[in-house]
């Protein structure tokens, strides 16, 4: 059988088809550094930790893209790529990109793209890396998966497998791009690992592409940023601990015994999807997949049934403990320790108990 | 002022059942409903259009039974209502949905110009967020993400001003007419829809246009043949090798079966106690 298949490049392995010209000029592996006011957000870095097993598995080079303005925030970011797994880095420096803006952005990273041509883009998906990744691919005209749980390549086309939830979170899907490049994919802060910062890892080339654009060509304009007030924030992602409810807990008002349990526990309190669309807790309070992903060293989760969505929000978490009264909830194949019982009787049990367990420990210090 | 909402008829996620040995989606009677999000997108196209006048027009893509959406969306007070369905549209990804809505906003905007197009901010089905920014562009419409309120409209001056949602705070962004805003959802709450408006909207005509009609020239960008990604396996999660401990509650209070599972977690994690004191004590 195998004698009488067409001939094939001797890298690639049995069903392989070499990419058309146009198609294997595309190489290498871009994760573009999302900025924060001067600060690269976190999701950058978790990317590069990504890409670099990505760019090993194609033994192609790995390479940041950052854009910024002349304030040295972009050498800066560039450099600091080079310690989280970078082989190279693309700047794109100019004052039109001081803030967030999709026209010049789009503009600097399509250019970026058709400048150098990498087979794989990977951007965070936050509010910026969506609005930007959606532009640039529709400008590009290529295949972009949106919040991905999990990337690999395909040892077959060479092409990146993408793994995302869908059906509204109750299946999971993988999705290619095989005839179009860059192939784009987003993925959610905290999905993947933080990899160890790397001192003395050697700096690679850096390369600036520059932006051929006006302020006049640019008809949006940033009047003000009003940032958020600390205490506003929920910090769910990066909690050590957390305490969520599902539809379990029956009522808003019961709902209060999770935010009781969280306070006992100096935790964040979030929720479930159901809840944020029944208006019981804010949408910056939701986990799972679309709101917010969470690995605390220990998870409560009470009166949740755990679809899939939910799932892949808290599956990094060290330890998770379930309380439900369905012994056949999904919530229970994927915590660690789980509870059958009556939420309202249970979790406020456990807020007792820590609540003593936590005195007596202060008092011993 | 003529303003478009594009919305999605997409089944209602929290009745959605996976069957347990095929692994398949159960679709049989799950409820549909309009995309929640695009109600928030709605509803500030009506706000708008109560106080600068004009007209709304509600688009969906889908099959013939979107047009329950677009009934909906009538009853609630848009104007006319165009439902875009051809078999070439199956097996559309975003890239290949975005072309199709965006031909048929140009097509619906040649007799009657186009000021503002609303979506929702994502679907709940495919949560991908793509499709407003994929039409933005296509049409050169500027674009206007997770927008939280309209702080200003001058319609003379073809002027908007909007808050929109970013990482770590809120952009106040001025652009020009024509836009294309994705609302941020809890931004508004959909108004109420009553029986005479139901009926009202029941009798309504809704446009049903195939490719040809939208204006759609190249047939090979729609449905899966203009679509790049490709969907090569959908699959349930494997479960965890082991299930859940479960603490055993036969018989015992809630404060027993409470001291039982902090025991079972300081157990397997000592240093988990360590961590909560440290965390609970504020250092």
């Amino acid at each position: 059988m195998a004698d009488q298949s067409p001939p094939r490049p001797a890298a690639g392995k049995a069903g392989a088809k070499p990419l058309p010209p146009h198609l294997a000029a595309y190489q290498g592996v871009w994760v573009f550094l999302e900025m924060e006011r001067g600060q690269v957000h976190s999701v950058s870095w978790e990317l590069l930790g990504e890409g670099r097993k990505l760019a090993d598995a194609l033994s192609v080079p790995l390479a940041s893209i950052v854009m910024g303005p002349p304030d040295g925030s972009v050498p800066a970011a560039a450099q600091e790529s080079f310690a989280y797994g970078a082989d190279a880095a693309y700047t794109v420096t100019d004052p039109l990109l001081a803030e967030y803006r999709t026209d010049p952005f789009t503009k600097a990273l399509t250019d970026s793209v058709n400048a150098h041509k990498p087979e794989i883009l990977l951007l965070g998906a936050t509010t910026l890396g969506r609005d930007l990744a959606g532009s640039v691919a529709t400008t590009l005209a290529t295949g972009l998966t949106a919040d991905c749980t999990g990337l690999a390549i395909d040892p077959d086309t060479r092409s990146m497998a993408a793994t995302r939830p869908t059906f509204g979170g109750s299946l999971l899907c993988t999705i290619h791009t095989l005839h179009y490049r860059p192939q784009m994919a987003t993925v959610r802060p905290r999905v993947m690992s933080m990899p160890e910062r790397q001192d003395g890892r050697p700096a690679g080339p850096v390369t600036e592409v520059g932006l051929d654009m006006a302020e006049d060509d640019i008809v949006t304009k940033v009047l003000s940023f009003i940032p958020d007030s600390d205490q506003d924030k929920a910090q769910l992602a990066y909690a050590d601990i957390v305490v969520s409810g599902g539809r379990g807990m029956g009522s808003p008002e019961n709902f209060e015994l999770v935010k009781e349990l969280a306070a006992v526990l100096g935790a964040e309190y979030g929720g479930s999807r159901p809840l944020v669309q029944m208006g019981w807790i804010g949408a910056d309070r939701q986990i799972g997949q679309t709101g917010r992903t969470i690995r605390p060293k220990l998870y409560i989760a009470c009166g949740v049934a755990g679809a899939i969505q939910h799932r892949v929000g808290v599956e990094g978490a060290d330890m998770i403990l379930a309380i439900n009264s369905d012994p056949n909830a999904p919530i229970f194949e994927f915590a660690h320790y789980g509870i059958v019982g009556d939420v309202l009787q249970i979790v406020p049990a456990l807020t007792r108990a820590f609540r003593a367990r936590l005195a007596v420990n202060r008092q011993a210090v | 002022m003529h303003i478009v909402v594009c919305i999605k008829q997409v089944p209602d996620s929290a009745q959605i059942r996976v069957h347990p040995v095929t692994n398949t989606i159960m679709r049989q009677g799950v409820p549909t409903i309009i995309n929640p999000y695009d109600l928030f997108a709605l509803e500030e196209a009506l706000r708008v259009k109560d106080r600068f006048g004009g007209r709304v027009t509600v688009l969906t893509m889908g099959p013939a039974m979107a047009e329950q959406a677009l009934r909906k969306a009538l009853a609630y007070g848009a104007d006319r209502a165009v439902l875009l369905t051809d078999r070439f549209f199956a097996g559309s990804d975003t890239l290949a949905t975005s072309y199709a809505v965006a031909s048929a906003i140009a097509t619906i905007g040649k007799d009657d110009p186009v000021d503002v197009v609303f979506c929702g901010k994502q679907t709940i089905d495919g949560d991908t967020a793509q499709v407003g920014p994929g039409v933005a562009r296509r049409l050169g419409l500027n674009q206007l993400t997770y927008v939280a309120a309209i702080d200003e409209l001058d319609l003379e001056a073809r002027r908007i001003v909007v808050q929109r949602r970013a990482e770590g705070g809120v952009q106040v962004l001025q652009t020009r007419l024509p836009c294309l805003i994705t609302m941020l959802e809890g931004t508004n709450e959909i108004r109420f829809a009553s029986m005479d408006d139901m009926f009202r909207a029941a009798r309504a005509e809704v446009e049903v246009w195939n490719a040809e009609k939208a204006g759609i020239a190249d047939k090979t960008r729609c449905g899966l043949k203009g679509s790049p990604t490709v969907v090569k396996k959908v699959f349930a999660p494997t479960p965890r090798a082991e299930k859940a401990q479960m603490i055993d509650v036969s018989g015992k209070t809630p404060e027993q079966i409470a001291e039982a599972a902090i025991d079972t977690l300081f157990a397997a994690n000592p240093a988990l106690a360590d961590d909560l004191y440290r965390v609970s004590a504020g250092y």
